[in-house]
């Protein structure tokens, strides 16, 4: 079974929802809709207090190279546009709109039906995919049509669609997969159009046999496409550990993915190109895992973009009485959260509710030398020297020891038996040595 | 609402914490001590007590009075050393000369530099070895084992171990096979069951391998450090042996013999003391693997693990910088390899 060969981790994989069917909640009263969501520029708000919206409405441009358009989530009335607090912790304005009724923009197609035939041509494609403001979904929230634009000196050869999901609890992904397969798959065959590229590979672990299966069966007749599965490991749903795995290729440090003829999509972010697409549906909603120990009715929700987190947990049963960190995205990667009245946004995967016992970190002891961060690191870094570094305020060492290429997937922090908070300084040590870049390059 | 908490990913933690590790090497060690007080009876017992007990006041009064810093001692890396330096002196030493040692191990190679982690060399093995270079007679006068419900009770005072007997024996001018075929020589069975003279804990073979394979499973101690310590000894015994056999112990008796598998699966796994990386832990446990034969065949004491581990230690902050692991994507030329795929050609279409 393939997988990447340097460092990983696994963690117990706790994916108890599972088997939960993706459940579409009733809407909410108000959204909040965040001008940017996506990474690169804010949008320009297009919108403003008392203009009335329909679902799918365009309500911010994004006007620079790097960045994507905003849609209503809902019909009804601009309330504001205020400041809100959002997962980075920051405050971002955002447009809040009251919701009235259903009524969605008239080129929408809101049948179920799957269309499977595909008439855009590649330019179209883009085009389409830009003006619905299509995003990558696994998290990182990149523009997707930047991201099919290939450099001209580039080629791309193969598709990699990533249905990893290698983050502990999460299953948005997996259930897309066993659900929406067939527009998954679609929605392959439509980026593998816009790419002009020959073959595609769906990477996915073999804890999800059913995702496996149901992808195999349904890209039966398509032979260009190719489900493989992989042996679990963290963080394999890294774009770079995800193209070592398929197909033996290393990014080079530094550069894109693209060097390596590899263009990676996640599995929701195919779906969402087949919506918008087939459907001419705009990024409005997306699946989120709402998930936790303790919480009554962990499951996969169809949440309309802008739904305040507060509004999401009360569908999944409302929050525990023992709740003591809410976590945005996986236990590995996510961020925890300072406040239930944020919305959900388009990179938003997963709402993890963590009980007291498990959101305190363990006691930290002295480094051991035991070397076990070094194994983990899936970058080959040298984790603990790099936060001894950082420590000692040490940057130019740091800088070179590579400390730009850490990747944040928290391996080292994880599997620390002192319990060192390694990620926290090299976080810090990222911020400082990149100031430091970037002042020089000034210069 | 209550308040929430709010940190840096990860937000889930690995089980296996430093006291976890700490706790299990002491249950690895458990089997060697059963088998210790089985053939020394209460004596070793004695030893092992006054050197656990002595180890964790030092590191305790240090803490507290010197230092001056929140205690560690439950941490079970005192226990550990405690048990360690038992486990390598012989069971009728002195309760003071123990507690000698005790201080060294503990105040002196771990709380000097500051405790725990800090240490560059192992405590175990710098008390032992202070013991051995200050009381000579007392660390190299072994007791005869006497089972605890053995019959027959010997009178001898001081049973051979296989490295000294055939040290003694070279020296005389004897060869190896008159040596081995001398009734008081261990010999294999011996050194396997512990039913010789030695350290109290080096004794068994098969307890300390049956202690290792805990470790392992319990994935405490990786591969790395003790097949390349143990495969670098072999061969260069081999290759002694098969050049003279008449002059070198066999290289399975050489394995067996002496403190190679206390010192390969407890002490040169250390992790505070060893190389971070893979390859540099393979290193050490080449080097560590040559200095022991060296020392033992050509060195001024008949076995030579505790100074071979040592001197490795010193070499731990160079390979650690000589051996960094492979970085990802520093191979510019792997960007563009052929992709294999099973299922099918380029064009399945």
């Amino acid at each position: 079974m393939k997988t990447f060969k340097l460092g990983g981790v696994h963690p117990e994989e706790s994916k108890i929802t599972a088997e939960k069917q993706i459940i579409s909640i009733p809407l909410p009263q108000k959204v909040s809709i965040p001008l940017s969501q996506s990474l690169g520029a804010p949008s320009n708000l297009l919108v403003e207090k008392g203009s009335l919206v329909k679902v799918g409405q365009l309500i911010a441009k994004g006007e620079s190279f790097i960045s994507s358009d905003v849609h209503s989530s809902v019909s009804g009335k601009v309330m504001k546009v205020e400041d809100i607090v959002d997962s980075t912790g920051y405050r971002k304005p955002a447009v809040v709109i009251e919701v009235e009724g259903d009524e969605w923009d008239g080129g929408i197609n809101k049948s179920q039906d799957v269309v499977t035939d595909i008439t855009l041509t590649g330019e179209e494609i883009i085009k389409r995919i830009k003006d619905c403001g299509i995003v990558g979904m696994g998290g990182a929230t990149f523009p997707t049509h930047v991201k099919m634009m290939v450099p001209k000196d580039k080629e791309a050869e193969f598709l990699i669609i990533n249905g990893v999901e290698c983050e502990p609890y999460l299953t948005a992904d997996h259930r897309v997969m066993v659900e929406h397969g067939l527009e998954v798959i679609t929605g392959i065959r439509i980026l593998m159009r816009a790419l002009n590229v020959k073959r595609a590979f769906i990477g996915i672990e073999n804890n999800k046999p059913d995702a496996i299966d149901n992808l195999s069966k349904l890209s039966a007749s398509y032979p260009e496409i190719e489900v493989i599965p992989l042996k679990v490991k963290y963080p394999q749903g890294g774009e770079k550990q995800l193209i070592k795995a398929i197909t033996g290729r290393e990014v080079p440090s530094g550069k894109l993915p693209i060097e390596t003829g590899c263009i990676v999509q996640n599995v929701g972010t195919a779906l969402a190109v087949y919506e918008a697409v087939q459907k001419n549906k705009p990024l409005i909603d997306r699946i989120v895992t709402v998930t936790g120990p303790s919480l009554q009715n962990a499951g996969n929700f169809r949440v309309r973009i802008g739904t305040s987190i507060e509004y999401l947990v009360e569908q999944a049963g409302g929050l525990p009485t023992d709740t003591g960190k809410v976590v945005g995205g996986g236990p590995m990667m996510g961020k925890s959260l300072v406040t239930l009245e944020m919305p959900i946004v388009k990179g938003t995967s997963g709402i993890l509710i963590l009980p007291h016992q498990h959101s305190r970190r363990v006691p930290v002891f002295n480094c051991i030398r035991c070397g076990r961060c070094i194994s983990a690191c899936p970058i080959g870094l040298q984790p603990m020297y790099l936060a001894q570094l950082i420590e000692n305020e040490i940057y130019d060492v740091a800088e070179k020891e590579n400390i730009m290429d850490c990747m944040e997937c928290g391996s080292c922090h994880y599997t620390c038996p002192s319990g060192r908070p390694i990620l926290d300084y090299v976080r810090l040590g990222k911020n400082k040595v990149g100031n430091i870049i970037r002042n020089r390059v000034k210069k | 609402m209550s308040l929430l908490t709010v940190s840096g990913s990860p937000h889930v933690h690995a089980q296996q914490d430093v006291k976890g590790i700490m706790y299990d090497v002491v249950i690895a060690l458990i089997p060697a001590t059963i088998i210790a007080i089985y053939f020394f009876g209460l004596d070793s017992a004695r030893v092992i007590f006054i050197s656990i007990a002595s180890c964790l006041f030092f590191e305790w009064a240090i803490q507290k009075y010197l230092l001056k810093r929140p205690n560690t001692v439950t941490d079970g890396s005192a226990i550990v050393t405690g048990i360690l330096l038992a486990f390598n002196v012989p069971s009728n030493l002195p309760a003071y000369m123990i507690i000698f040692g005790a201080l060294v191990a503990i105040g002196i190679a771990k709380m000097s530099f500051g405790g725990l982690g800090k240490n560059p060399f192992n405590p175990a093995l710098i008390g032992r070895v202070f013991l051995l270079i200050s009381f000579p007679v007392q660390m190299t006068t072994w007791p005869v084992p006497q089972p605890l419900f053995g019959s027959e009770i010997a009178d001898a005072l001081s049973g051979p171990t296989t490295l000294g007997f055939y040290r003694e024996g070279i020296m005389a001018g004897k060869t190896v096979s008159e040596i081995i075929t001398s009734p008081d020589y261990p010999g294999i069975v011996k050194d396997l069951t512990g039913d010789q003279g030695g350290s109290l804990g080096e004794m068994s073979a098969i307890a300390l391998l049956l202690g290792a394979f805990y470790l392992f499973i319990k994935r405490v101690i990786s591969w790395h450090i003790p097949v390349s310590f143990i495969g670098t000894a072999f061969i260069f015994a081999g290759i002694l042996w098969s050049v003279n056999p008449e002059g070198y112990l066999d290289p399975i008796t050489s394995m067996l013999a002496g403190g190679l598998m206390l010192g390969v699966f407890f002490m040169a796994t250390d992790m505070v003391t060893t190389p971070m990386s893979r390859k540099g832990q393979i290193v050490f446990g080449v080097g560590a693997g040559l200095l022991t034969i060296i020392i033992r065949n050509w060195g001024a004491y008949p076995e030579g693990i505790s100074f071979a581990i040592l001197i490795m230690n010193a070499f731990t902050p160079l390979l650690n910088k000589a051996f960094k692991p492979k970085r990802f994507g520093s191979a510019e030329l792997k960007a563009t390899a052929k992709v294999k795929s099973k299922s099918m050609a380029y064009g399945k279409a």
